[in-house]
């Protein structure tokens, strides 16, 4: 018999002692590798969030989980596991240019960009139909599908970016400079008077935001999402209720596959300005992290996109002031919140359901 | 001075988190004698077993056998210790043959092929003792439950068996093959085995055992000779409170016939037949009682009226809707055709168990929880129309926020029975209602369809209870390997009749002529 845990201990505790955990073993590591583990964190610590334009950096970061992450989330609702993350954005990017490309030079910015956003969404979810058809109607597993379609479309994106969409003229795999660029956060606090340090930040974030909002209704409040957590939580009752199993299958994969596929607005047409070859770099893939540390949950997705957000800024920081920690022991580390916080997640639930049961039973009596 | 008794338990208790499941039991089974123990779901019967089995460890009390105080540590020390087990469901490898799955525990050699004629010899040995035959070469799939279930009493006994435990051994039975296992059960009791039968089937009791202990909350309430007591005393003692049994007993409506189905044939996923031309009408106000052994067709023909399955052929007629192999129909419009459902399994189908209670009341009928904003669902009207619900079918504990699987199974099924209930169906499919429902929550179930009938609602009742389907159906219909075997008044039927359809003969056996007609005893 398990004894589940209260909401708050699930939500908050557990992640913390895991992060805990992981954080002492890295400790470990670097104390190994003969350095201060103590400087250590705290060259991290500024590096993500004090040094000037750092915070920038980190929240922009967080972006691009908070996508994937959702993006992971929402099929994990209904139980598919999607991991095409990394592809699907891909393709969201790759959309995002044709229309900046084909369009920037006739229409004006602010018509561009709700269209490239648009584009971004349609073609992750596109990317994402597919295997939702092939697991709704053949049985073929997403797990097997997705990550089949991330190949495809790194392979497309390499044929493009070295043939059709190539800047002209040159011969790195990107394509021009596109014009319709999302304002960057420092811009506009300097354009109200507040000094703040230049980084890649831009109003993505504030779409990150509200898709959560948008996907904790759409979870949680709407009969559509109703319907897909009854899917999720056992397919014999959502048959039973007259959920059509097919279409919600594929509806979700879509939802998740555009979710994935707006991670692109936030690189390519907020941080980069142009397509550039492999662009997504892992982000699809730590959404799965992401997804697993915050609990499937937006308000957990957020938290998490944070943390890693600042493992990634911090890490770089890390890797310029000490010699011994190169980009690979950056990845040892980020790979150990990954471990704890996600493959071993659950490891602490007994332990802390004892710690906490034996006050319950005194209460009682 | 009498021989030390076979079981001797003394102070025996075992708690699971807050849940006492065995408090202080004490039981005395006398060698050679068949012991009843009788109680409802979660009265700690099982428990109890498992700890004479070796499965648990008690947290305190002893255990003596045959005078000699023991610990069992182990499934396996309880088996050295001549005490056998027969489990509900079957702890057999279905594609194994009789012999295989003996070699599974008993194999003493590192060879299998050594210690086969041994094995074979004690087989042989046990089936002639006991009058148990068994072909050691058959595969065990393909033998008849009532036969499966005698390799598992064989393994039982192979194991030097002086003591056999069964749990619940009836339940996947049809009546005959009780009746056989029951012949059985006096062979063995003759021999000199002890057994120890596990049952919340009042009429077992009473049919085969000497003496019966009756728990209730983890108590051993009370202990009895069974030539002394009765069935009401034992329904008493289960429940804690007089339980009177709800019976059919107002003539047929006669009604209107709401659904239609003829010569209707369900194939499965693997394209085996399960449904075979079926034909038959379902009226306004009556209860159609399906009888039958678990598999012969039964959960199929529910399902597919229920719009889960697609009828390979024939056609179902429900008002203008002809549903039929090119025109399948699905849940959502069976619903809106005015057809509700209380599925087989509740805790796969019927709920959806990490939900609260409040979204499992809109299980199926979301509109009733998005009356003013078509795209949000209305938290407030869920959490009031499970409120009224749990008020009126009196759910307990009657919280709409609390998890469905923290609740018991009774109450559990009187939330879905509540649910489609509310719906106002004119057709009603119901499942099993009162599978894993104790008895005092049974009472009202039956209460609950009886009145639905009364309304005008027309019902169809699969159960694996012959007991239920007796004291509730208008009609009765056994079917048997997906073939309706005959269609009767239920007035016209007993156990006998209806037992010997369920086996597929066709034309029953006049009515009064050999066994006492149980439609007018307690349905317990």
């Amino acid at each position: 018999m398990t004894t589940p845990l209260p909401r708050w201990a699930d939500l908050l505790v557990i992640p913390l002692l895991n992060l805990l955990l992981a954080f002492l073993v890295a400790g470990l590591v670097v104390a190994l590798i003969g350095e201060n583990p103590w400087r250590a964190l705290t060259v991290m610590l500024q590096g993500a969030f004090v040094y000037p334009g750092s915070l920038g950096y980190t929240l922009y970061y967080a972006t691009n989980f908070i996508f994937t992450g959702l993006a992971v989330a929402v099929a994990f609702q209904a139980r598919l596991f999607n991991i095409g993350g990394e592809g699907q954005a891909a393709i969201g990017g790759l959309g995002v240019a044709l229309v900046c490309l084909a369009l920037d030079p006739y229409l004006p910015v602010v018509l561009v960009i709700p269209l490239a956003i648009l584009a971004a969404a349609i073609f992750g979810a596109g990317w994402a139909f597919l295997p939702g058809l092939l697991q709704a109607t053949r049985g073929s597993h997403v797990v097997i599908t997705t990550i089949m379609f991330n190949f495809i479309a790194a392979g497309l994106l390499v044929a493009l970016l070295t043939g059709a969409l190539m800047r002209p003229g040159q011969s790195t795999p990107q394509t021009r400079n596109l014009d319709a660029l999302l304002p960057k956060v420092h811009e506009i606090l300097r354009a109200v008077g507040i000094d703040a340090a230049p980084s890649p930040l831009n109003v993505s974030i504030v779409i990150a935001l509200l898709a959560c909002v948008g996907v904790w209704l759409l979870v949680w409040r709407t009969p559509f999402g109703f319907r897909v957590r009854t899917l999720g939580e056992s397919e014999p009752a959502a048959r039973y209720a007259g959920v059509a199993v097919p279409r919600t299958v594929i509806v979700v994969m879509c939802i998740s596959g555009a979710l994935a596929g707006l991670m692109a607005i936030n690189e390519v047409i907020g941080a980069q300005g142009k397509l550039v070859l492999n662009y997504t770099a892992g982000y699809g893939f730590t959404g799965i992290a992401v997804a697993l540390m915050g609990r499937s949950h937006p308000v957990g997705i957020v938290l998490a996109s944070l943390l890693f957000g600042a493992l990634y800024q911090g890490g770089t920081e890390l890797s310029f002031e000490f010699d011994t920690i190169d980009r690979e022991m950056v990845l040892v580390i980020q790979g150990l919140i990954i471990l704890f916080s996600g493959a071993l997640a659950f490891m602490l639930e007994r332990p802390l359901a004892r710690l906490l049961t034996p006050r319950a039973r005194l209460a009682h009596g | 001075m009498s021989a030390p008794p076979a079981i001797s338990l003394r102070g025996i208790s075992k708690r699971f988190g807050a849940v006492q499941a065995n408090d202080a039991v004490d039981l005395d089974v006398a060698e050679g004698t068949i012991h009843g123990i009788i109680g409802e779901n979660g009265a700690g019967k099982s428990t109890l077993v498992s700890i004479l089995s070796g499965h648990y460890g008690a947290d305190a009390g002893e255990i003596a056998l045959f005078g000699e105080s023991v610990k069992l540590a182990s499934s396996a020390d309880a088996i050295a210790r001549g005490i056998g087990m027969v489990h509900q469901h079957f702890m057999l490898v279905p594609n194994f043959t009789v012999l295989e799955n003996l070699q599974l525990g008993f194999a003493k050699t590192r060879l299998l092929k050594a210690g086969r004629k041994d094995l074979l010899a004690r087989i042989a040995a046990i089936s002639s003792a006991y009058g148990l035959e068994v072909d050691p070469f058959a595969v065990v799939e393909r033998l008849p439950v009532g036969l499966q279930q005698r390799v598992e009493i064989v393994k039982a006994l192979i194991g030097g068996g002086r003591i056999l435990i069964l749990d619940e051994p009836t339940g996947v039975l049809t009546p005959d093959e009780t009746d056989r296992l029951f012949e059985s059960l006096g062979v063995l009791k003759a021999k000199g085995v002890t057994i120890l039968l596990i049952t919340h089937k009042l009429r077992e009791v009473m049919a085969v055992t000497d003496n019966v202990s009756v728990m209730r909350r983890g108590k051993m309430v009370a202990h009895r000779q069974t030539a002394q007591t009765n069935r009401e005393e034992l329904a008493e003692l289960m429940v804690g409170r007089a339980v009177r049994p709800v019976r059919n007993v107002s003539p047929s409506a006669n009604g209107e016939v709401v659904l239609q189905v003829e010569r209707l044939s369900v194939r499965d996923e693997t394209g085996a037949e399960r449904l075979r031309e079926v034909s038959f009408d379902l009226r306004a106000g009556e209860i159609l009682g399906v009888a039958g052994v678990a598999g012969n067709g039964q959960s199929e023909l529910l399902a597919m009226l229920a719009g889960l399955m697609p009828p390979a052929a024939g056609t179902v007629r429900i008002g203008a809707r002809e549903i039929g192999a090119a025109s399948p129909s699905d849940p959502a419009e069976m619903r809106a055709l005015g057809l509700a459902h209380v599925p087989e399994d509740r805790r796969r189908e019927g709920l959806v168990l990490p939900f609260a209670m409040r979204e499992n009341a809109v299980l199926g009928y979301l509109d009733e929880a998005r009356a003013r904003r078509p795209w949000m669902i209305d938290r407030t009207r869920m959490t009031g129309r499970c409120q009224a619900l749990m008020d009126t079918f009196d759910v307990r504990p009657a919280n709409p926020a609390l998890r469905a699987a923290g609740f018991s199974g009774g109450n559990q099924q009187k939330l879905v029975l509540a649910r489609e209930h509310g719906a106002s169906p004119r057709i009603l499919l119901v499942g099993q209602p009162t599978r894993g429902v104790d008895v005092g929550a049974i009472e009202f179930i039956h209460r609950q369809l009886l009145a639905l009938r009364e309304a005008g609602c027309a019902i169809i009742l699969v159960s694996v209870e012959l007991d239920e389907i007796l004291a509730l159906s208008d009609r009765i219909m056994a079917m048997n390997g997906g073939r309706i075997v005959g269609i009767v008044d239920a007035a016209e039927a007993d156990r006998q009749s209806v037992g010997l359809m369920m086996a597929g003969v066709a034309h029953p056996l006049p009515t009064g002529t050999a066994e006492p007609v149980y439609r007018d005893e307690a349905i317990l």
